[in-house]
């Protein structure tokens, strides 16, 4: 009996955790002051190890790539104007003769717009999006969508293929040198668990990392973004926070002032099962083709003479 | 310091962070405010998103400028230039807040005679003695102009030419909009910008703050930068409101209470001045009637208003401080009949600051040193010297985390080519973290919090408590039998800490250290108690001068009045209007915003209901709002003293700046800092310019300590004619000791680099990611290139000038390395505090490494327990996260071998 019950073990389930409301992530670049916290946090938070210490010369980005043993990582992209050779530019008002009258010339032009260049900063994660192509394309079932609609991947069952990590289109999954299986980020389910908020949205300093339902989310970042049009930032708009004609929304959505490439991201992240229409068409051809040859070689005689 | 307490009368921030985010308009100049204060940051963040202009002024465009509406890049060192330029232009127009001024700053003061000033003299203030380089010649000479009547002669027309607000202007005329873009190579609407968002963002209806920190500092004239910020902000009237202030952003997170408490020779507990060896001091009557006279021969300068103690003001209740302290320190042995033990006191006979010592240490005259959390060899200026000072020292006691760089110096150092001929015997004692021990933090904001322990620390290490602790318990028992009169003071200190068992610890268990002093009994003699029945006082006001209290230090009183009431330990975020009154204990006595006073006008209403904060109640008859009233409760507006008053009685219901005699705020400095009543435009020590604003091409009363290893170049050398700046990363901290021995932390800053300008690195041949050499009098040191667009060449007097910027946090000592960019700052001491300048020397750079040197390597295994081994004597919830104990078997000890093998930790 014991053997029976041993036997037929696997393939009994518990029923899984309740559906509870979609959490996920808003990170509004524009209050991100590049301090790396979020990055630091969770690798505290789930003893990851260091992955080696190289001078990227990348701006302050020396961490590059989120990976199996980064599942933060900060963008930094400088966007100053180049220089016009040595001198700087001529004063914008002319030197006059007598000590400014501010009543007499107008500091509009001088207190709106500046050509001073910007330094964004954005920190990226993995986007646990609500139709993710990994976990399509995880054949263990280690990949899954858990009760909050993160996406999570179970370490025990993961067997290390590698087919999330193609299946990406930001690049967050790789295979981690340590153990060889998938890892990313787990939008801290154990501590969502127990009802704590992910580390690296405890550890932001400027609330530029938000966590909460989606549905809170999506509101206050949509005016967030109207408030920032409102004060003459016209380049703010969300990425990800509505599905696209190519992609579904995300669970980790952000607040950009450039294009997303700009960042790193993909400007139109696509389903990547897009990319094997033309294999599955060539392979119904080749199955054709199988189906007639061997039709013929093994009936020919039959038909041909 | 003596910055903000020459205008305002206490040297600390004037307010608290989270104030900020009341503010509609913040200039952050002189400081890196999100990189080193990243928490603090988000208040100002708030208020940016209300929509107050962030403005911030630098010479490296940090990511506090990524943040900021508008920056002005300056060159650096030409702060007060730039600061100058901002007083004048808001006397030229009119936009000083009137009222303000006129009754609570000594604006309508009447200056002597005897005075005369920078733009009379090319630079040098009355009463120069240039053969000891001070303000000495002629005591008096920046002093206030008393009457026969014995009062002080005013003009509140201010129209006097020897007026304070005369002075002022005509001392600021020729700071103008296009002398400033002249000196520090921003643009003219730049400037008008920063002059205008200031301008338009104070008075009644609306406060600016201003934050500094180490970028002002470290300067040869920092005091006198951060005078310039104290005289905008009294003539915009933001002092004392909700919103304004001036935040004096500290570098570490308890520094205010090194100096509160202090660490400083030349203080005692609560900024009471360290007794002199002069025969004024010889006793404490002498001392209480002198001690605070800054006139005497080793804290020169001109004596100003008072040649006595003040008899005005909270000062006057010096006696009951200072025997308050001596009774806490001495305990039964100190009575009236000895005065309370004032002899045991060492008497200063010179200048015993840390650089000075140094120097003596470099000379061979100090022999022994206890190093407690710092780290010279890589974190002082003028490194290399500090290194050769440690190398000739006899011995050294070493309190840290980890084996930095003054530990180790004798075998890690490069430069060391045999360990043997190294003399100093180095005893190197572990140190418990934050999280391992109780105690207080008192932050930048004055506040004092309190942090549990949550764990003990492994192995070895203890509290740095626990070390003084025992070591005055083996002190006192090898003295105990001496009869000699030089061994009393260590017989007699109280010394009364043991703690009555071990803690218990959140997670149950009792702690394995059982002789760890009890530190809420140090917080408990610090708040103060009657000696006669150990009764916890509940502040300051309740200390006297006839040995009936006992206090550790006045300013932290209150913050344990009653028994198991450690008010820093209060956690309650609760807003009462604009300030957060339950959160840690802010000193004095609570008060979260400092002058507070000001906040109303002189009948006692607030200036605006937008920006109130505290005000007179007429039915309770008392000050009342919504931080404790930096004032006397129960005085009311109106109330004018009687003639021969003294103490607070001698400040009328309008004056609220109680700590000066005249109870206002100062425009001009009578006294409090020796280089000059006014700030005056210098250029620093190495500097490629003439000073376009007067003959003296550098402050005068600066100290230079001339030394093979420390040697300046000449202004407007032409071998080193690039301006270098200093500065933090989020990323590390300090010299590395905190996180260079962080994997996690040096993954996100793995090297040391410099930041240039493309147009220099075309110049030099220095490729972006390409290795440079930066060389100064001092020295070279070699790193990494970071060519960047966020530098940029300056017009500077005409000429293209280039700057470059240099991250302090390298060292030989810590899973990275790299070089000490403290091996090029030059020891010159600013008079005030002794603060060297680090924040503007020059320099020349090239391409390519440093020939034949030895480099050093990063040091692993002495640093690290290898791999996951648990630490010895170490039970298992002291262990570091992830140590496995011995024995355990199974498929984690698998994983461990794998991970063992990897190239990466």
């Amino acid at each position: 009996m014991i053997a029976l019950a041993k036997l037929i073990y696997p393939f009994r389930r518990p029923a899984p955790p309740a559906a509870k409301p979609p959490m996920g992530f808003f990170t509004d670049s524009t209050l991100c002051i590049g301090c790396k916290a979020c990055e630091v946090a969770c690798k505290q938070w789930n003893q990851l190890p260091s992955d080696g210490f190289e001078f990227s010369g990348d701006s302050y980005d020396n961490t590059k790539t989120l990976s199996a043993t980064t599942w933060r990582h900060v963008v930094f992209v400088e966007q100053f104007p180049a220089g016009d050779g040595i001198a700087r530019k001529p004063p914008v008002v002319p030197v006059p003769e007598t000590p400014i009258d501010p009543e007499t010339f107008s500091l509009d032009a001088l207190l709106s717009g500046s050509d001073q260049g910007r330094w964004l900063m954005m920190s990226d994660v993995c986007k646990h999006c609500s139709a993710a192509p990994c976990e399509a394309a995880c054949p263990t079932g280690a990949l899954v969508f858990n009760e909050f609609s993160n996406v999570y991947i179970q370490n025990d069952i993961c067997n290390g293929c590698g087919y999330c990590v193609a299946a990406c289109p930001f690049g967050v999954i790789t295979r981690s040198p340590h153990d060889g299986h998938a890892h990313k980020c787990t939008l801290c389910y154990d501590r969502q668990r127990d009802e704590l908020i992910p580390a690296c949205a405890k550890a932001c300093p400027t609330e530029s990392i938000q966590f909460g339902p989606m549905e809170e989310l999506r509101v206050r970042a949509a005016k967030r973004v109207d408030e920032l049009h409102r004060r003459g930032i016209a380049d703010a708009y969300l990425y990800g926070d509505q599905p696209s004609a190519t992609y579904s929304a995300l669970g980790a959505f952000s607040l950009l002032l450039d294009k997303p490439s700009v960042y790193g991201l993909p400007d139109e992240p696509a389903m990547p099962q897009r990319n094997l229409g033309g294999d599955y068409a060539i392979a119904a051809l080749g199955a054709l083709a199988w189906i007639i040859a061997a039709t013929v070689a093994l009936a020919g005689n039959a038909i041909l003479w | 310091m003596p910055g903000l307490g020459a205008s305002f009368g206490r040297g600390a921030a004037t307010s608290f962070q989270g104030d900020l985010a009341n503010s509609d308009c913040i200039l952050i100049m002189g400081s890196n405010m999100a990189e080193a204060h990243p928490v603090g940051f988000r208040w100002a963040l708030k208020a940016r998103e209300r929509g107050a202009p962030l403005i911030h002024v630098d010479p490296h465009f940090s990511r506090t400028s990524a943040m900021a509406d508008l920056y002005v890049a300056i060159r650096a060192g030409s702060d007060i230039a730039f600061l100058g330029g901002l007083i004048n232009y808001i006397i030229a127009h009119d936009r000083w807040f009137k009222d303000y001024v006129l009754h609570y700053t000594n604006a309508s003061t009447i200056i002597t005679e005897e005075y005369a000033g920078a733009e009379q003299l090319d630079g040098l203030f009355a009463g120069f003695d240039s053969s000891s380089s001070r303000y000495e010649a002629a005591p008096g000479a920046w002093g206030y102009s008393v009457e026969g009547s014995g009062q002080v002669a005013t003009d509140p027309t201010l129209e006097h030419p020897r007026c304070v607000f005369q002075i002022v202007k005509r001392h600021f005329e020729r700071y103008t909009p296009e002398m400033v873009a002249w000196v520090c190579g921003c643009t003219l609407g730049e400037f008008l910008r920063v002059a205008e968002l200031l301008s338009r963002n104070s008075g009644r209806e609306r406060t600016g703050a201003i934050v500094y920190a180490l970028g002002w500092t470290q300067h040869s004239t920092g005091v006198q930068m951060i005078r310039a910020a104290g005289i905008i902000q009294l003539l915009l009237g933001n002092m004392g409101r909700p919103g304004g202030g001036i935040m004096a952003m500290r570098g570490h997170c308890s520094i205010q209470g090194s100096t509160d408490i202090p660490t400083l020779y030349d203080l005692l507990p609560g900024y009471i001045p360290q007794p002199l060896a002069v025969p004024a001091h010889a006793s404490l009557t002498g001392y209480l009637e002198h001690g605070h006279d800054y006139n005497s021969a080793y804290h020169s300068s001109a004596a100003g208003f008072w040649r006595e103690a003040p008899t005005a003001g909270y000062w006057a209740n010096l006696p009951k401080f200072m025997i308050s302290l001596l009774k806490a320190w001495y305990g039964e042995a100190a009575t009236a009949d000895n005065d309370y033990c004032y002899g045991y006191l060492p008497k200063l006979d010179g200048d015993y600051s840390q650089l000075a010592t140094v120097i003596r240490m470099y000379e061979g005259t100090v022999k022994g040193l206890f190093l407690i959390g710092q780290n010279p060899a890589a974190g002082a200026p003028n490194a290399e010297l500090n290194r050769a000072a440690l190398r000739n020292l006899d011995w050294m006691v070493v309190r840290d985390w980890f084996e930095h760089e003054s530990a180790n110096f004798w075998y890690a150092d490069p430069r060391v080519t045999d360990p043997r001929q190294i003399k100093t015997e180095i005893f190197f004692l572990p140190a418990a973290a934050m999280a391992e021990k109780d105690g207080t933090l008192t932050n930048t904001e004055r506040l004092l919090q309190w942090h549990d322990k949550a764990v003990d620390p492994p192995g070895d290490c203890r509290s740095d408590a626990w070390f003084m602790y025992h070591l005055g318990l083996r002190l006192k028992r090898l003295y105990q039998d001496s009869t000699l009169e030089r061994d009393a003071p260590i017989r007699d200190l109280t010394w009364d800490y043991a703690a009555e068992g071990p803690a218990i610890l959140p997670d149950g268990n009792a702690s394995r250290i059982v002789d760890e002093p009890d530190i809420e009994r140090v917080l408990q003699e610090i708040n103060g108690r009657r000696t006669v029945d150990r009764e916890l006082l509940k502040g300051f006001a309740e200390l006297k001068d006839d040995g009936s209290t006992a206090c550790g230090c006045w300013i932290y009183s209150g913050v344990f009045p009653a028994d198991r009431d450690n008010r820093a330990r209060s956690r309650n975020p609760a807003l009462r209007g604009s300030t957060y009154p339950e959160w840690g204990f802010a000193w004095p006595n609570n008060r979260r915003v400092m002058y507070n006073r000001a906040s109303a006008d002189p009948d006692g209403r607030p200036w605006s209901e937008r920006k109130r904060l505290v005000w007179w109640d007429d039915a309770e008859a008392k000050w009342t709002g919504f931080d404790v009233p930096d004032f006397d409760v129960g005085k009311p507006p109106g109330y004018r003293p009687a003639p021969g008053a003294r103490g607070m009685d001698a400040l009328a219901g309008d004056a609220p700046f109680i700590m000066h005699p005249d109870g206002r705020g100062w425009l001009f400095a009578p006294n409090g800092v020796k280089d000059g009543p006014l700030p005056a435009h210098y250029e620093p020590r190495e500097s490629p310019f003439a000073n376009a604003l007067y003959k003296t091409q550098t402050n005068p009363t600066l100290r230079e300590f001339p030394s093979p290893l420390n040697q300046l170049a000449i202004p407007r050398d032409p071998d080193f004619p690039i301006i270098a700046t200093t500065y933090r990363l989020t990323e590390h901290y300090l010299s590395g000791p905190m996180s260079r021995f962080n994997s996690w932390l040096n993954e996100l800053q793995p090297e040391m680099f410099v930041e240039l300008s493309p147009e220099l690195a075309g110049q030099r041949g220095i490729e972006h990611g390409g290795w440079m050499v930066v060389t100064t009098p001092r020295g070279e040191i070699e790193a990494r290139a970071m060519v960047t667009h966020r530098v940029k060449p300056l017009t500077v007097a005409g000429q293209t000038t280039h700057q470059i910027g240099l991250p302090i946090h390298w060292g030989y000592a810590g899973e990275t390395v790299g070089a000490i960019a403290n091996d090029l700052i030059p020891i010159i001491l600013d008079p005030n505090v002794s603060m060297h300048e680090a924040k503007a020397f020059t320099c020349e750079v090239r391409a390519g490494k440093l020939n034949n040197i030895r480099r050093a390597k990063p040091i692993y295994a002495a640093t690290r327990a290898h791999g996951d081994e648990p630490i010895p004597d170490t039970p298992s919830y002291a262990q570091p996260e992830g140590r496995q104990q011995p024995g355990q078997i199974g498929r984690f000890r698998l994983v461990r071998l794998f991970r063992r093998r990897s190239k990466v930790t």
